[in-house]
């Protein structure tokens, strides 16, 4: 059709403003996606961080928080469970299992967690999926310590090798006098496993031998073997796993928990506690949909402003238009089709954009926030919004086509240039 | 409506015209016509109203009364869309300048009137063809018409390319405003030449708007401005 390659000429013969234009559109639409994107893969990411476990049980604050901590090891513990009140929960009939996680240590950038070895069995993400062992085994040692994926890519471990546990996170004095080694590296599972040290409960008592008060004792440095005569049992742990023997008991035993009489605990269902969670970041999550749409909006009012200002320029071609047989109708058409020839390859650029940005950006979002961003087809949303974006186009043509309406009946077939 | 008896490719009667706003200038033309095949020279005054005479012929713009009839055709009772259609069927124009979009290559420029007129687009048959025929009769060298754009064409060049987009599908009537004061006087009696042979070969009437009354020994017939036409300057109504 030679109208379609009217205005696609003429958009090339503004090839500068439009592509200015477009790419405006373009890096918009991608921006939008992107947040999308971003902000499923975030969704299922963190959804999938565990399952299979019934309650987790923390000293007592908020239950986000206790999520955040003990399973996202985002933020600190405020206060510990003691080891009476946690034996005393492992001992109630209703407990199938339990599974204590003692943090607050960290070797290099990544957190070390104790536990026991029961955890590499008993942690599920991702709809029931265990852990398992790229390399090695779990721990059976004293100082034995399985590292997560991650952990080992980035400080380049293999089985065998030494570390040094600090005490305190971002700390500087180092436990040096007592060298674990690596037993296992575990297999990559996106979950914020992959950045954790993992040893036994008993280890982390054993580097705090010689501390006291978060300083080391003066003149003391006991050495490995004689920690190993000592007696290691835990004073205290961070939080628990617990799977109960049937789902019935849930409740009941989070109440008991909840009202237990000599500390004060809190136990939350992990699923409740992560819809708790999108609440707050769900209005993070509205904001930034709301900034990436007004940028979509921003983007396609520059259009129009461009198909606008160049109106006047166009008289004489629009009464050129006119003089063949152009309907007035017509002339608004053609301008419509502009813009949304123009929104048509900026989303198509954008989705190209987007795709790009992904490849290039994965592996280092996937470093830093352990975010694994899937490069899939766009869902049928991210569609809609493509559709939307170029419906919107039109809609905005519509304004600077009217003024062309008015333009070419006023004008005639007389346009003075 | 058509009246094939009718010897006239024009005819005014009583019409009454006048632009938008307070003391817009108006027109009223009791009776004007030019006979099929004739080439008539309409001579006038700058803002005498020339130009707005010939947007009223083309049905561009719509007088307020009277009859405007091209080709046995009344133009002005029709609703606008349907005259938009009939202008692209029956009339080709020409301006005095700027009469092409500049970026389309001259070839498109030319085929351009035959989007709207499906009758034309088949008088035409294969327009590639018919415009090249055209150009090629205008003087115009094949390489000037490979030119990707119109722009890069001389003013000379354009006004022909212009000729050749007014005549492709022989429309009844070919309206040229000025079309040759953009020109120099050689290239202007070239010019006339070439359209006069290409309307008649066409067998197109010609009505053609000037200042200049030493073209009109070339006309059929010359008509002034203030013999057809009385000019108002009152306001609106
Ligand atoms: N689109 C328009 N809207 C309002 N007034 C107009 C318009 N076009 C022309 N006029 C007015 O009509 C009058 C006649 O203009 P027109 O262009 O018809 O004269 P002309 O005889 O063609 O002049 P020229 O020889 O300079 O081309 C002028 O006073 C002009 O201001
Ligand atoms: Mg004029």
């Amino acid at each position: 059709m030679i109208l379609l390659r009217l205005a696609l000429r003429s958009l090339i013969a503004r090839r500068l403003t439009v592509g200015l234009t477009i790419f405006a559109v373009a890096l918009s639409v991608a921006l939008f996606l992107g947040v999308e994107k971003v902000r499923t893969g975030a969704k299922a990411s963190f959804g999938d961080t565990i399952s299979d476990t019934d309650l987790i049980v923390g000293a007592r604050s908020g239950s986000v928080q206790l999520l955040l901590y003990s399973v996202f090891r985002i933020g600190n513990a405020t206060n510990n469970v003691t080891w009476e009140s946690y034996q005393d929960i492992a001992a109630r009939p209703e407990v199938d299992w339990i599974v204590p996680i003692s943090l607050g240590d960290s070797h290099r950038q990544f957190r070390v967690m104790g536990t026991t070895a029961e955890y590499f069995e008993r942690y599920k993400y991702r709809s029931g999926r265990a852990l398992g062992f790229a390399e090695g085994r779990a721990f059976d040692d004293l100082f034995d310590a399985v590292i997560g994926a991650d952990v080992a890519a980035a400080l380049g471990y293999a089985v065998d090798d030494p570390l040094v546990v600090a005490h305190g996170l971002a700390s500087f004095t180092n436990h040096e006098n007592q060298p674990f080694r690596v037993a296992g590296i575990l297999a990559k599972t996106g979950t914020p496993v992959d950045r954790t040290v993992i040893v036994s409960l008993e280890a982390i008592e054993a580097i705090h031998v010689d501390w006291q008060g978060g300083a080391r004792i003066p003149g003391q440095a006991t050495s490995p073997d004689e920690i190993r005569q000592m007696d290691l049992t835990p004073s205290a742990v961070t939080a628990a796993m617990i799977g109960v023997k049937s789902r019935l008991q849930i409740f009941e035993l989070q109440r008991s928990i909840n009202q237990y009489p000599e500390e004060p605990l809190l136990a939350v269902l992990p699923g409740v506690a992560l819809q708790e969670l999108w609440g707050i970041v769900g209005i993070a999550e509205t904001a930034l949909i709301a900034v990436s749409g007004m940028v979509v909006a921003t983007a396609l009012l520059g259009m129009a402003a461009m198909i606008f200002s160049g109106l006047n320029e166009r008289r004489r071609e629009m009464a050129i238009l006119r003089a063949v047989g152009a309907r007035p109708l017509t002339i608004v058409g053609l301008l419509m089709l502009e813009a949304v020839l123009m929104a048509l390859i900026a989303v198509l650029l954008g989705i190209a954009l987007l795709y790009t940005g992904l490849w290039a950006l994965r592996p280092y979002v996937d470093a830093a926030f352990g975010l694994y961003l899937p490069i899939d087809t766009l869902s049928s949303r991210e569609g809609l919004v493509a559709i939307g974006v170029i419906l919107a186009a039109a809609v905005t043509s519509l304004f600077p086509a009217v003024r062309a309406y008015r333009l070419s009946l006023s004008d005639g077939m007389i346009v003075r240039s | 409506m058509i009246d094939t008896d009718t010897p006239f490719a024009l005819a005014l009667d009583q019409v009454e015209f006048h632009w938008a706003g307070r003391d817009a200038f108006g027109l009223r033309v009791s009776g004007f016509r030019i006979g099929r095949g004739e080439r008539v020279l309409l001579l006038g005054e700058s803002g005498s109203g020339k130009s707005t005479l010939l947007s009223l012929i083309c049905g561009i713009n719509a007088p307020a009364r009277g009859s405007i009839r091209v080709d046995g055709t009344e133009m002005v009772s029709m609703p606008a869309a349907a005259r938009d259609r009939f202008r692209a069927e029956k009339i080709g124009i020409v301006f005095q300048q700027f009469n092409l979009l500049p970026y389309a290559s001259p070839v498109d420029n030319i085929l351009l009137p035959l989007c709207f007129a499906p009758d034309r687009r088949a008088r035409a048959g294969d327009g590639r063809t018919a415009a090249l025929a055209l150009t090629d009769a205008l003087g115009l060298a094949r390489h000037t018409m490979a030119s990707p754009t119109a722009d890069r064409l001389s003013v000379g060049q354009q006004q022909r390319v212009a000729v050749a987009r007014a005549l492709i599908g022989a429309p009844s009537l070919i309206i040229a405003d000025e079309p040759t004061s953009a020109l120099d006087a050689g290239s202007q009696a070239n010019f006339l030449d070439l359209l006069f042979a290409q309307c008649s070969a066409a067998g197109s009437t010609l009505l053609m708007v000037s200042h200049d009354e030493r073209l009109a020994p070339r006309f059929d017939r010359s008509v002034r401005m203030e013999d057809i036409a009385t000019l108002t300057r009152e306001a609106a109504a």
